[in-house]
């Protein structure tokens, strides 16, 4: 048996090598149906900013309503159609906006734009591959997820409009088309995309995970990974333990609204009019969402943990500050994040002891991401700072992630979040924690390694500008929403100035509705930056930030099977920077210690 | 750091990387990593199987007495108690216990037709896939005939308050129970049975490509190898729908 697995793999390996010689490739090899990752990745990214503006625009619609309830909008009837009436926004629209606004978010930009981009990117690079381990698979995974996205594109231009039953799709709410318009088409066109998009994610993450285990290059042991390679190998095994538990959510309930059968719902009266269904459980659809659903916000934060803690090492000029704390600490939390989904759902009607039970395991959550906050704090300490523009989002990504954890603790006591339950205070807290950190997250990666994407700088006086205009906005928006949500101020209302006690807020949040605009536009400034940097930027050299990674061993612009020679050897981690005695502040991964008498350490590689 | 030697080479163990340190291909680790997922697609339908039932009564008479009811979830050997060609005969579980016996069959064979390509053993590969083919073949269409079965009912179907009586089985209704009752048969025997149909489609596949010589000048038959793996957990899972729908 083990003798015929050895001839099998070398075959394997074989035709990898072979990757370097490819024949001259069309357009359409090379661009479009591309099994180059680095390719597939761009794609991802493009396709990932796309929507990015997309779901950011929705909400600057839905922010309108909220900031001024009683203006009316009629210079926007040019765009919305039918859904503005008079200047005034249909209240089922609204909900189909903040339904998709969730969906688009963090599904397709914060899931597949963020870990379709880093995961493919990088993952080959900084483990020395030449490739994914099957390239078809991961073309095959990017092009599942545009049909995803165009289904889900269409949605928003049916008449009945997209779906409207909140990201989290609820039954019987989102079972029973003829509940709300949302609930019609636009939720059966939801279904179809997201069940499209589950099976991109588990070709993707099949991918990551195999190419981790089985092709790291010689020395490449997973304590010497970067902490980005671990981060994307545990999201992938998150989004391919929890997505399929979605996609049974989402069978059921698709045979629920299209074949009468009644797995989530039971005694249902509509217009008087009482339903045949009887049996099913609509609060088991919770549980089975959840089962995904928390999982997916790890899978959302997880990247850039790894993405920020590269860029503060290189950035400090300090090796990063407990790396196997760093790594347990993120295996603690995936583990925790499979043991956590019912404190979604305290309100419920849940025993109230397997609440507390569910509220333990959630603050234990805290203690990894306390370790993780102290490590890049400790990392920066008296670090040889380099303010690049992804330094400085990687420093924001700290500060927004320890004012939105916070609250984390406060929401996980079930005692308190019955009392917080569906306000603008759990919107403040996961927009912050989950929402503007990942961005953040995404940002400061983007601005990291575009000039190994694509061989050119971006600017960074824009990026300075961008930056201090999101960040700025960030805050604006989401602190005084903390406010408002102790206060009681509840969450997907179209329309609260009937309610007195809420009245009091108009001010608010117009602030936190002009907030929101402002921190849209700077992101016009990001894509002009972006885009022209593409064509116009300054040339990259090789390795501009001076990064001990393999990713920058490769040439400015890598072809397909990134190193034109051999794949480089792996001899040390890739964090010593600074390191006493060297002549430079960092030595690159492929660096032998024999080439580094002055600066190794006795006992060197005992430690390892 | 004793000598420069050993600083130059990196190490080597199992884990070190430049090898593969679960000793299977990607292609292998990626089949294991997919069935890992599916584990978790049919462990939800399971669990959703378990709270339903829960969440209804259970027939608390005597056997005997036993009537088919909304009220009660039914004792499967009550449904599940026709043959082909035994009309009318109580035979419970008979015909379920057949068709296992014909999947678990089909996993032997499917073995030996892996082991065979271990051997690059060609005949013995094409016979072992042909046979595994022809069981999974006979596994669907038996489960063709009980969907049949259950779909028109008994004879005597279930009566009902109003003094009428139904029959059979749809999404909406049944003469064997609650409508969740059938609901769940159809979705999880279906989604399983969907599950095999692939499974046959790609050994079918394999099979042309066997008897073309395909993987015979490919040098290994890790195809075969890889196919068994995914036949092999369909198998597992009807173990499990098996002892779901019909034991319990």
């Amino acid at each position: 048996m083990s003798s015929t697995d050895i001839s099998l793999n070398k075959d394997v390996h074989h035709a990898h090598d072979e990757h370097d010689h490819h024949h001259d490739q069309n357009f359409f090899e090379k661009y479009i149906f591309s099994q180059d990752h680095k390719v597939i990745a761009k794609q991802f990214l493009f396709a990932g900013i796309f929507w990015g503006f997309i779901g950011g625009f929705l909400s600057i619609i839905f922010r309108l309503q909220l900031g001024w309830p009683e203006a009316t909008f009629t210079f926007l009837e040019p765009i919305l159609g039918n859904w503005i009436v008079n200047g005034k926004l249909d209240p089922e629209f609204y909900l189909a906006l903040v339904t998709m606004h969730g969906t688009i978010m963090v599904f397709f930009v914060l899931t597949a734009g963020l870990s379709g981009t880093f995961s493919n990117f990088l993952i080959p690079l900084q483990i020395g591959a030449r490739d994914m381990a099957s390239g078809f698979m991961n073309m095959l995974s990017f092009w599942v997820f545009f049909l995803a996205s165009v289904v889900m594109f269409t949605s928003l231009f049916i008449e009945t409009g997209p779906a409207g039953g909140g990201w989290t799709v609820y039954p019987p709410l989102s079972a029973l088309p003829q509940a709300i318009s949302g609930s019609g088409l636009g939720m059966t066109l939801w279904l179809i995309s997201m069940a499209l998009f589950i099976v991109s994610q588990l070709l993707g993450g099949v991918n990551y995970i195999t190419t981790v285990i089985n092709l790291r290059t010689k020395g490449m042991s997973m304590t010497k990974l970067p902490l980005t390679i671990w981060s994307f190998f545990l999201t992938a095994i998150l989004g391919l333990l929890s997505f399929p538990v979605l996609l049974s959510a989402a069978l059921l309930l698709i045979f629920d609204r299209s074949f009468g059968t009644s797995f989530f719902l039971s005694d249902i009266y509509i217009a008087g009019e009482a339903l045949a269904n009887t049996g099913g459980s609509a609060i088991l659809f919770q549980h089975l969402f959840w089962f995904l659903g928390h999982p997916e916000v790890y899978i959302v934060i997880l990247p850039t943990f790894g993405i920020v803690s590269e860029v503060i090492a290189t950035n400090s000029r300090k090796p990063i500050f407990g790396y196997r704390a760093m790594i347990g600490s993120m295996l603690g939390i995936s583990l925790l994040s499979f043991v956590v989904w019912a404190h979604h759902m305290f309100v419920t009607g849940m025993n109230p002891f397997l609440g507390s039970v569910f509220m333990f395991l959630t603050l234990i959550i805290a203690v990894p991401s306390a370790v993780k906050v102290f490590n890049w704090l400790a990392t920066l300490w008296r670090g040889n700072i380099r303010f690049t523009t992804a330094m400085m989002y990687a420093v924001a990504f700290v500060s927004l992630f320890i004012s939105g954890g916070l609250t984390g603790i406060i929401l996980g006591n079930s005692a308190l979040d019955i009392q917080l339950h569906d306000t603008y205070f759990v919107i403040a807290h996961f927009h912050l924690v989950m929402g503007a950190a990942a961005f953040f997250g995404m940002f400061c990666g983007i601005y990291h390694w575009f000039p190994k994407m694509f061989g050119r700088m971006m600017d960074e006086k824009l990026g300075f500008i961008h930056f201090w205009l999101t960040f700025l906005s960030a805050y604006l928006v989401f602190m005084p929403m903390h406010y408002i949500g102790i206060a009681g101020f509840p969450r997907r209302y179209y329309s609260w100035t009937g309610f007195d006690a809420f009245n009091t807020f108009t001010d608010l949040n117009s602030f936190i509705s002009i907030a929101a605009i402002l921190g849209f536009t700077a992101q016009l400034i990001f894509l002009f930056n972006f885009i022209y940097s593409i064509f116009k930027g300054r040339r990259a050299t090789a390795n501009p930030w001076h990064s001990n990674t393999l990713e920058w061993t490769t040439p400015v612009n890598p072809g397909h099977g990134n190193w034109p020679g051999e794949i480089p050897t792996v001899y040390r981690w890739p964090y010593d920077y600074s390191k006493p005695g060297a002549p430079e502040d960092y030595i690159p991964q492929n660096v032998p210690f024999s080439q580094t008498q002055s600066s190794n350490l006795p006992y060197e590689r005992d430690l390892e | 750091m004793s000598t420069s030697t050993t600083l130059e080479e990196p190490k080597t163990g199992t884990w070190d990387g430049g090898n593969e340190p679960l000793k299977a291909s990607y292609g292998k680790l990626m089949m294991w990593f997919f069935l890992l997922s599916d584990a978790f697609t049919f462990g939800a339908f399971l669990i959703v199987y378990g709270l339903s039932r829960h969440s209804h009564l259970p027939y608390t008479g005597r056997p005997e007495d036993f009537q088919f009811s909304t009220e009660w979830w039914p004792i499967p050997e009550k449904v599940f108690n026709a043959f082909p060609g035994f009309h009318g005969v109580d035979l419970p579980l008979a015909f379920v216990a057949l068709m296992t016996m014909i999947l678990i069959l089909s996993s032997v064979t499917m073995v030996l037709a892996v082991e065979a390509g271990h051997r690059m053993d060609k005949n013995d590969v094409q016979k072992w896939l042909l046979w595994t083919i022809l069981f999974g073949g006979t596994f669907l269409g038996c489960q063709a005939w009980e969907w049949t079965h259950f779909i028109t009912g008994t004879d005597e179907g279930m009566l009902m308050a109003d003094g009428t009586r139904v029959f059979g089985a749809n999404m909406v209704m049944n003469q064997y129970g609650p409508p969740l009752f059938a609901n769940l048969f159809f979705f999880i025997t279906g989604f399983h049975g969907f599950h095999v149909t692939v499974g046959w489609i790609l050994l079918v596949i394999a099979f042309i490509s066997t008897v073309n010589g395909v993987y015979h000048k490919r040098g290994h038959y890790e195809m075969v190898e890889k196919i068994g793996l995914y036949w092999h957990f369909v198998d597992l899972v009807w173990v499990f729908v098996f002892t779901f729908f019909y034991l319990i």
